[in-house]
């Protein structure tokens, strides 16, 4: 069971990422958008949404310092187990309720306006569902493992970065050992869990707008200019031209 | 130089009679969707009036367009790239519908399923939005033919400056149309809000157009632009605006809104320009100057040199044919009677506008003098201050030179033609009291009177030997094509697009051979009426039905 779950599972849910968002940036580009609802309301969308996005910037920051950096190498430049805590604690503690707050706005904009609610397809609720569920799980390991101590020993508070993100990292390596996540806390065990099932969502819903991060425009021209067949392999309609039908160049 | 070839538009207010055919043929060409029932591609403003959306020409509410900044470079005028990318969670310039308005429909089949009364049932509106029950309280030509202007038209961004002196005339106020598309411009403001660069301008014919694949809702093009012609699709969740109608650009012919044009006022041709000078000729400091500085960039394809550049340029010979005879230039270049529609946004317009001069006309006509004197006309012209700066607002920044002279060429061009139409011998001084000769006078009127459709659209096809491939042209075999009316799994609008002349032919084709009645089927919740017949309903035209209605 255990392989299952901290092996095979993260694996299929990974795959199903990847391949998904291949899939559905090949077939369905005109869907790729963040179907916005702006337009309908926006009044609590001026606090909603930037609370809960600059939130979740910091969340995902959180995140990659706190799996992906290993605890030798802070250890390294001579940060202190307790230094880093306080730091992730603080951190988290601030972008948490900033997501936190801004999901509560949104998901009461959602729910209460009229139009946006009917704008509101069956796979947004289901993605709500989880999207929540891993940030209120998030939010209480923070909170539990911290400030209640639960899960962590002689005084110190629960160390993820012994078990969790070593194991999270060896998925990577491709050799993840299922043994560092039998014994973490339950609360952090349903959160790695169901995060993996929201990856798994990932590319049938909306939040494959978070892949058109326009980081781009930075640094591109104003204007763009194109000609007419100018992308590659669409000739000059629509559609490529049938074998044998290309252009001649 | 780095000559490139605008397809441009001069639009002859004076001819305008506010029918609204341009626009109602224009959204059912494309607007008749699920998420477009806002979208005006084009619409038809009276001035004075608020415009659609309300006030969008108040640009320190909405921020659109450019500014100068005073090192002399160009920003655009709601902020940096940094500071577009900082509010893209929520964009804090962004019209809601209300400035528009909320869509609606009726609920008609309380009309057709009432049973025999003694007072009529009645179809009460519903929100588009919400399919809830709504009280109509605005729409996109509430304050047509001035209509509650005391309360709407006063609020006009326009009148800023002169709005005492023109309320106080109000009886005998001026009023025009003001018909609208997208400008197209030649440094469009939408293309560099947009995060995503899917807006983008064609080289072959300057054409501004969204790569729907490439949009990804971000919205800030809808705020970038100055005159709000790029729309926001609700249902689909990506941009759209006035296409110039490029698949029948490319064939040759006209836009939908010039080829229905009533009153035939529209001008389609070529423009040269010099694409190189554009920024520089954006960035000049003073607003007054943007006019002339605009003109300045553009080419003229009759001079060889030009000519020659343009065809190293790869500029195809019939093109630059079609630039020489293009009536658009010569409105703009050798009249000097078409003017940008507020240039002081710096985004370099290219649908132009010749001021209208009938309120000077039938102010001059209603105190009895003879309307068709030059003398009379000159006179009114200088001392009908209110509605030249008016104009002056619109077209030049606030500067009452340029629109006085074309308004004394106007005026002068009817006292030409009158003693002609008279009998009488052409007068040349009045052509040269405006700086023209008679023949370029007599040439003008030709143009602005009576042009044929050849004359007023002058269109070079795109290439020939790219005819069978291009965008949406029904030379494709419809067989080709799926042609399922259903929504795609993400919803509406996603899936691959079928060209709308083949939805067209299927559904013709569906009807003709259905035994029952079926109506204009959908996919990806656009209803359309392109060949509906009035029989049965077509898909999408109204929400389904919740069950415990039926």
């Amino acid at each position: 069971m255990s392989t299952f779950l901290w092996v095979i599972f993260p694996y299929i849910c990974l795959a199903v990422f990847v391949v998904g968002h291949w899939w559905r940036y090949r077939y369905d580009k005109f869907g790729w958008t963040t179907r916005s609802s702006q337009l309908y309301e926006s009044r609590l969308l001026r606090w909603g949404s930037p609370l809960f996005h600059f939130g979740l910037l910091g969340v995902v920051g959180g995140h990659i310092i706190g799996l992906l950096i290993p605890q030798t190498w802070t250890d390294a430049v001579g940060i202190s187990e307790t230094a880093y805590h306080w730091v992730a604690v603080i951190g988290g503690m601030i972008s948490g309720i900033m997501v936190m707050v801004g999901l509560v706005i949104l998901i009461y904009r959602r729910r209460t306006v009229g139009p946006v609610f009917s704008a509101t397809t069956p796979m947004d609720k289901t993605m709500y569902f989880f999207l929540a569920l891993v940030i209120v799980l998030g939010m209480w390991n923070t909170i539990a493992s911290s400030i209640f101590g639960l899960g962590g020993s002689e005084g110190h508070s629960f160390n993820y970065r012994e078990s969790v993100s070593v194991w999270f990292r060896q998925i990577f390596y491709g050799q993840p050992d299922a043994s560092l996540m039998t014994d973490v806390p339950f609360g952090f065990q349903l959160h790695a869990l169901v995060a993996f099932f929201l990856f798994a969502l990932w590319p049938f819903t909306r939040l494959v707008h978070v892949f058109s991060a326009p980081v781009g425009y930075i640094t591109r021209p104003y204007i763009v200019y194109r000609t007419k067949d100018e992308r590659e392999g669409t000739g000059v309609g629509s559609r490529a031209p049938g074998r044998g039908w290309e252009r001649v160049q | 130089m780095k000559i490139m070839a605008q397809m441009a538009m001069v639009m002859n207010l004076d001819k305008c009679i506010g029918c609204h055919t341009c626009s109602v043929t224009c959204k059912q060409a494309w607007t008749n969707r699920a998420g477009t029932e806002y979208v005006w591609f084009n619409n038809v403003e009276t001035r004075p009036g608020l415009g659609y959306p309300r006030t969008y020409e108040d640009q320190e509410t909405w921020e659109g367009g450019w500014v100068r900044k005073s090192n002399g470079r160009l920003t655009l005028k709601a902020g940096g790239r940094w500071k577009k990318l900082a509010t893209i969670f929520s964009n804090p310039k962004l019209p809601s519908i209300e400035d528009y308005y909320e869509p609606w429909t009726y609920d008609y089949a309380t009309l057709l399923n009432s049973p025999s009364t003694s007072t009529f049932p009645v179809a009460k509106p519903k929100s588009l939005i919400s399919g809830k029950q709504m009280n109509i309280t605005w729409s996109a030509n509430w304050d047509d033919d001035l209509g509650g202007s005391r309360e709407h038209a006063a609020k006009d961004p326009m009148l800023k400056g002169i709005e005492d002196k023109v309320k106080f005339e109000f009886e005998q106020t001026f009023m025009f149309y003001l018909p609208r598309i997208c400008e197209h411009c030649l440094n469009p403001s939408c293309a560099a809000s947009c995060p995503s660069g899917a807006i983008y301008k064609r080289s072959e014919d300057g054409i501004v157009l969204v790569d729907q694949d490439k949009c990804r809702g971000w919205r800030m093009c809808v705020s970038g632009c100055p005159y709000k012609k790029v729309y926001f699709n609700h249902k689909t969740g990506k941009a759209e605006k006035c296409t110039f109608c490029y698949p029948r650009i490319e064939v040759g012919i006209p836009t939908v809104c010039a080829e229905t044009c009533v009153g035939r006022l529209r001008y389609i041709g070529l423009m040269l320009y010099d694409a190189d000078r554009v920024l520089e000729a954006a960035s000049v400091e003073n607003d007054h100057d943007l006019y002339e500085a605009q003109r300045s960039v553009f080419l003229d394809p009759n001079d060889p040199e030009v000519a020659r550049e343009a065809e190293r340029a790869g500029i195809p010979l019939d093109w630059i044919e079609a630039a020489k005879k293009s009536p658009v230039r010569r409105l703009i270049q050798d009249y000097k009677v078409a003017l940008p529609l507020h240039p002081e946004y710096r985004t370099m317009p290219m649908v132009w506008y010749i001021p209208p001069l009938s309120p000077v006309v039938d102010v001059v006509r209603d105190t009895g003098h003879d309307a068709e004197d030059k003398g009379n006309l000159f006179a009114a012209i200088e001392a009908l201050r209110i509605p030249v700066e008016y104009l002056a607002n619109l077209f030049t920044a606030g500067d009452v030179g340029p629109v006085n002279d074309v308004l004394r060429k106007l005026a002068a061009m009817r006292s030409f033609m009158r003693d002609i139409n008279l009998g009488g011998d052409p007068d040349e001084s009045i052509a040269e009291a405006v700086g023209m000769d008679a023949e370029s006078m007599y040439e003008m009127f030709r143009l602005l009177a009576i042009a044929k459709y050849e004359d007023r659209y002058v269109i070079p096809t795109a290439h020939v030997e790219q005819a069978h491939g291009l965008e949406e042209l029904a030379t494709e075999c419809p067989v080709d094509f799926d042609y399922e009316p259903t929504t795609g799994v993400f919803g509406e609008g996603s899936g691959d697009l079928t060209p709308v002349a083949v939805e067209n032919f299927r559904m013709l084709e569906e009807r003709q051979q259905s035994d029952q009645l079926v109506g204009g089927g959908s996919k990806r919740g656009r209803v359309n009426l392109l060949n509906w017949d009035g029989k049965g309903a077509p898909r999408g035209l109204f929400p389904h039905r919740k069950k415990q209605d039926q």
